[in-house]
């Protein structure tokens, strides 16, 4: 059998041709994927800068500014509103979950990762379990719980009950990442001098950041998300965080401050994107990890 | 005094039993090689004496002392592991430094020590680059001074060779040599690589399935092995070994010659070889067939350039071994048998 | 000379055992402070009629669960817990499936793309939603003003306004916001698909569909599962997506279990009714997770 000139000719021109659809299918389907993320957030980044005049017309476009964008709105959110401090708010809450996070779930995922136990298996699943019971089964008898520590009313609420939510997901990330650190390296610095918590701090720690970091995004995240426990326990508008404070408080009667509220939410979302966007790869490898050498 | 000693050391993993009752007792400076194939124990043996596994039964003593229940950073040893477990976060320097500021060696003090080690070692121009910018021969000796700064009175190392690619491993190895020579340091080795244990060991503790075989020189361990599983685990290639009705007898490659070649005195007792195969490799031919009367065991011939005989594939020759060279086996038990035990 | 057991060590902070108690006990103590005791108080506040009026504890057997059952905005609310969970993972998996396969291809302005298809699993579940509440709003929604000046409609779409159209703008925001997520668990799968795979395909001649099918499906199929789990739990667990675009409206039509026990358990102040309702989340969890945790042993990845 030979090969006729003309035949490898077709060939490479339909597989040419095959390449090209191929391309011009990944980039329509991202094309339709961004587009269907984004939309709700694309006429926010607009109606926020409108006039109420302009975005109270049924038939004006809601695309584009038929009278002259303006910032007034923006400024109502934040000088009378609590936005500020609701933003405040969320990130004191995150900041001592980060670290209540890490000071219990690094031990119990080094424990698991590392330590032959017999139960560890066991403790394993066991943790993931916990993850599967929501807050929304917990809140009722969690606020009662709260109510009679006295903590109603106050972010300490939220300070004692969010790392519920984290750590479980936290120990399972971080074992992953753990998993991922050779073993040698302690045990030679447990020879050269170290006991094994010494070691662990002068060797593993230090290469645990890129974890460490997973799970401090994580915990911040997740305390600018958390909706149900933050409304059940925090009527009042100082204590309330960005998930509870924005819906009900630029709500007034029946009146949507709509400008102000499309604001709040551009805010708050477009950092919090660019910030995960940035991490996006390390938490898939502290995902692929974790489940693959389970 | 031995300055590492071992009586009775057993190790169970759940069910599995590991190291099986051993005892050991090396000399100062001697370098004692654990030799034996993966899964034989004797990496946990090591790791044992290091303090890194707690044994099930039995005693370890260093300098005569009882080291049981002491971590490893009690027992003064050194120990290198086979991915030389460079710090990665810290410089060479830093690397070397880091037993001694476990210690709390002061600064100035530790800065001299660390040039002395690099120095020992020739890596003083390595000091301020990182574990990822070093080469394999380099990391070994970044590995060697950190194990070597803290002057251990025990050196323990674990297949440190195995990771370094073939051409390195020899060069390697001299390096080795030479400063454990210099340095004079009772050291432990473990490896499954029978040609690094005969050049590099004092002695060699010969391990199979948790239990020291045989501990002797190369030599002994060689010419004299204790059992079958000796015997074959050392020499390539292995032993040539036979079975008779009453034991197993067996002789070395090298040891089989062609009758009219060999120039030793003494008995030799003949066979006829069966020649199927010849594998010439320069410095020497392998002869690959089998005996008459043994047809079923395949047996090898080694045969060193200076002989050159032609042999005839497909043929029978007349070969022969001397008699003081054949060695015997208990059909059982596989336990070699002293030549005056036997009666022919 | 005899053998002897070895001795326990005289350094506690090498003792594996000791480490590992001390290590656990903190996380363990916590989690059964926080989540497994005001777990069991559920439980003993569904058989109590307690309330924020009469806050004891008085056991009343089965009366506040028949109380709750009788009641037919519940059985409204778990069927649509169910019903949303299932439609809308359904399309979760479809889409983020896709989704994760063009994230893994490289091309101009991936980037970008890749921010733009986070932003409704980053942004918080309640701001999120509150920009879909504009998206629908039943007079100045953009989608019907599109619609409106392509000539599709002459009057409004009342996408939150009617039941039907109300629980499809639920499952389509619950979706909308789990793709994100789950297309990125499955990007962890199909870069864990080892590189040989998809030459040797290539060399045998596979079309992509087939490939898609026949190769990478079968592989991915324990990761989906993880997905879908994940996908399952966040849509039953979650409130905030009911609570702020429809309130359980109109007229209890998009009620939900969540939703359902806040209101009553909340705002109406009947803990232990809003406790049992919220138990019911407990069955529906555990036979999804348990189809879920089956489906994905049988092709060994847990």
């Amino acid at each position: 059998m030979t090969w006729q000139d003309t035949d490898v000719q077709a060939l490479q021109r339909s597989a040419e041709r095959r390449r090209r659809l191929g391309r011009i299918s990944v980039y329509t389907a991202a094309i339709a994927f961004a587009f269907l993320a984004a939309f709700p957030f694309t006429w926010a980044l607009v109606s926020m800068f409108k006039q109420s005049n302009d975005l109270y017309v049924k038939d004006n476009s809601p695309f584009w500014f038929n009278e002259v964008p303006t910032l007034k709105h923006l400024g109502f959110l934040f000088t009378d509103t609590n936005y500020l401090t609701f933003i405040r708010n969320s990130v004191i809450v995150g900041l001592a979950v980060t670290a209540i996070t890490l000071a219990l779930a690094l031990p119990v995922a080094y424990a698991l990762a590392r330590l032959r136990l017999r139960w560890g298996e066991r403790l394993g699943i066991a943790i993931f379990l916990v993850y599967l019971i929501p807050p929304t089964l917990l809140f009722i008898p969690m606020t009662r719980v709260i109510t009679n520590l006295g903590l109603q009313e106050s972010l300490w609420s939220l300070i004692l009950v969010y790392p519920t939510i984290t750590i479980p997901i936290s120990a399972w990330l971080l074992m992953g990442f753990f998993k991922g650190i050779p073993m040698d390296l302690e045990e030679q610095a447990m020879v050269d001098g170290h006991s094994r918590i010494g070691a662990i701090a002068r060797v593993v720690l230090p290469l645990m950041v890129p974890g460490i970091i997973a799970v401090v995004v994580f915990a911040f995240t997740l305390s600018a998300h958390e909706f149900i426990y933050a409304l059940a326990f925090n009527k009042s508008s100082a204590v309330k965080t960005i998930a509870t404070g924005v819906p009900t408080e630029l709500v007034r009667g029946d009146v949507f401050f709509w400008q102000s509220l499309q604001g709040a939410v551009i805010l708050i979302a477009v950092p919090i994107a660019l910030i995960f966007n940035a991490f996006l790869d390390r938490f898939i490898s502290g995902f692929t990890m974790g489940a693959v050498k389970g | 005094m031995a300055v590492v000693e071992v009586r009775g050391l057993t190790k169970h993993f759940g069910d599995v039993v590991a190291v099986d009752g051993v005892d050991l007792q090396s000399e100062e400076g001697e370098f004692l090689v654990l030799l034996g194939p993966s899964g034989c124990g004797k990496t946990t043996l090591l790791r044992m004496i290091a303090g890194l596994e707690q044994p099930t039964e039995g005693e370890i003593l260093l300098g005569g002392e009882s080291v049981s229940g002491l971590p490893p950073r009690a027992r003064k040893i050194a120990m290198v592991f086979q991915s030389y477990a460079l710090y990665p976060h810290m410089t060479v320097a830093n690397n070397i430094a880091f037993p001694l500021k476990a210690q709390g060696m002061d600064p100035s003090k530790r800065a001299a020590k660390v040039q002395w080690a690099a120095g020992l070692f020739d890596i003083d121009g390595l000091l301020h680059r990182r574990p990822r910018q070093l080469s394999g021969g380099e990391r070994q000796r970044v590995a060697l001074a950190r194990a070597l700064v803290r002057e251990p009175t025990v050196f323990l190392l674990d297949e440190p060779l195995s990771n370094l690619d073939a051409k390195l491993r020899a060069a390697a190895r001299d390096d080795l040599m030479e400063f454990q020579r210099r340095i004079g340091i009772t050291t432990i080795y473990v490896t499954h690589d029978q040609v690094e244990a005969m050049g590099m060991g004092d002695r060699i503790a010969v391990m199979d399935h948790g239990k020291v075989r045989q501990l002797g020189t190369p030599e002994e361990v060689y010419h004299h092995p204790a059992d079958v599983f000796v015997a074959q685990f050392l020499g390539s290639p292995p032993m040539n070994l036979l079975e008779s009705m009453y034991y197993l007898f067996g002789f070395r490659p090298e040891q089989f010659l062609p009758e009219g070649i060999a120039e030793s005195e003494g008995a030799r007792v003949p066979f006829t070889f069966h020649v199927n195969r010849i594998e010439y490799l320069g410095s020497e031919r392998y002869l690959y067939g089998h005996i008459r009367e043994y047809e079923e065991t395949k047996i090898i011939a080694m045969l060193p350039a200076t002989v050159t005989l032609p042999i005839e594939v497909d043929q029978d020759h007349k070969f022969s071994v001397a008699r003081d060279q054949l060695r015997f086996f208990d059909r059982d038990g596989g336990q070699r048998i002293p030549p005056q035990a036997l009666n022919r | 000379m005899t053998s002897t057991r070895a001795p326990r060590n005289r350094y506690l902070s090498d003792n594996p055992r000791f480490l590992a108690g001390l290590f656990m006990a903190p996380a363990v103590i916590y989690i059964v402070a926080l989540v497994g005791f005001p777990f069991v108080l559920a439980i003993i506040y569904a058989f109590t009629n307690i309330s924020t009026g009469n806050p004891e504890l008085n056991f009343v057997g089965w009366d506040t669960f028949r109380r709750v059952l009788d009641d037919p905005v519940f059985r409204e609310a778990l069927w649509n817990t169910f019903l949303f969970a299932v439609i809308a993972n359904l399309l979760v998996v479809v889409l983020a499936t896709a989704l994760a396969e063009v994230l893994t291809k490289d091309f101009k302005g991936k980037w970008l793309v890749r921010f733009l298809v986070l932003l409704p699993w980053v942004a918080p579940v309640s701001l999120a939603t509150i920009t879909w509440l504009w998206t629908l709003d039943s007079i100045f929604s953009p989608i019907d003003w599109v619609l409106r000046q392509l000539g599709l409609i002459t009057e409004n779409v009342y996408w939150l306004g009617r039941p039907g159209l109300a629980m499809s703008s639920v499952i389509a925001v619950q979706t909308w916001r789990i793709v994100p997520l789950a297309a990125v668990i499955v990007m962890a799968g199909l870069i864990a698909i080892p590189g040989e795979i998809n030459d040797a395909v290539a060399v045998d001649g596979a079309g992509p569909w087939r490939r898609l099918f026949q190769v990478t499906m079968p592989l991915l199929a324990p990761i989906i599962a993880v997905a879908v789990l994940f996908g399952v739990i966040l849509t039953i667990s979650d409130m905030s997506v009911v609570f702020v675009l429809t309130r359980g409206g109109p007229t209890n039509s998009t009620q939900v279990l969540s939703t359902w026990a806040f209101i009553k358990g909340i705002e109406g102040g009947a803990l232990g009714q809003g406790a049992a309702v919220a138990l019911f989340l407990l069955p529906v969890l555990i036979g999804i997770t348990a189809v879920v945790l089956r489906l994905a042993r049988r092709r060994e990845v847990l």
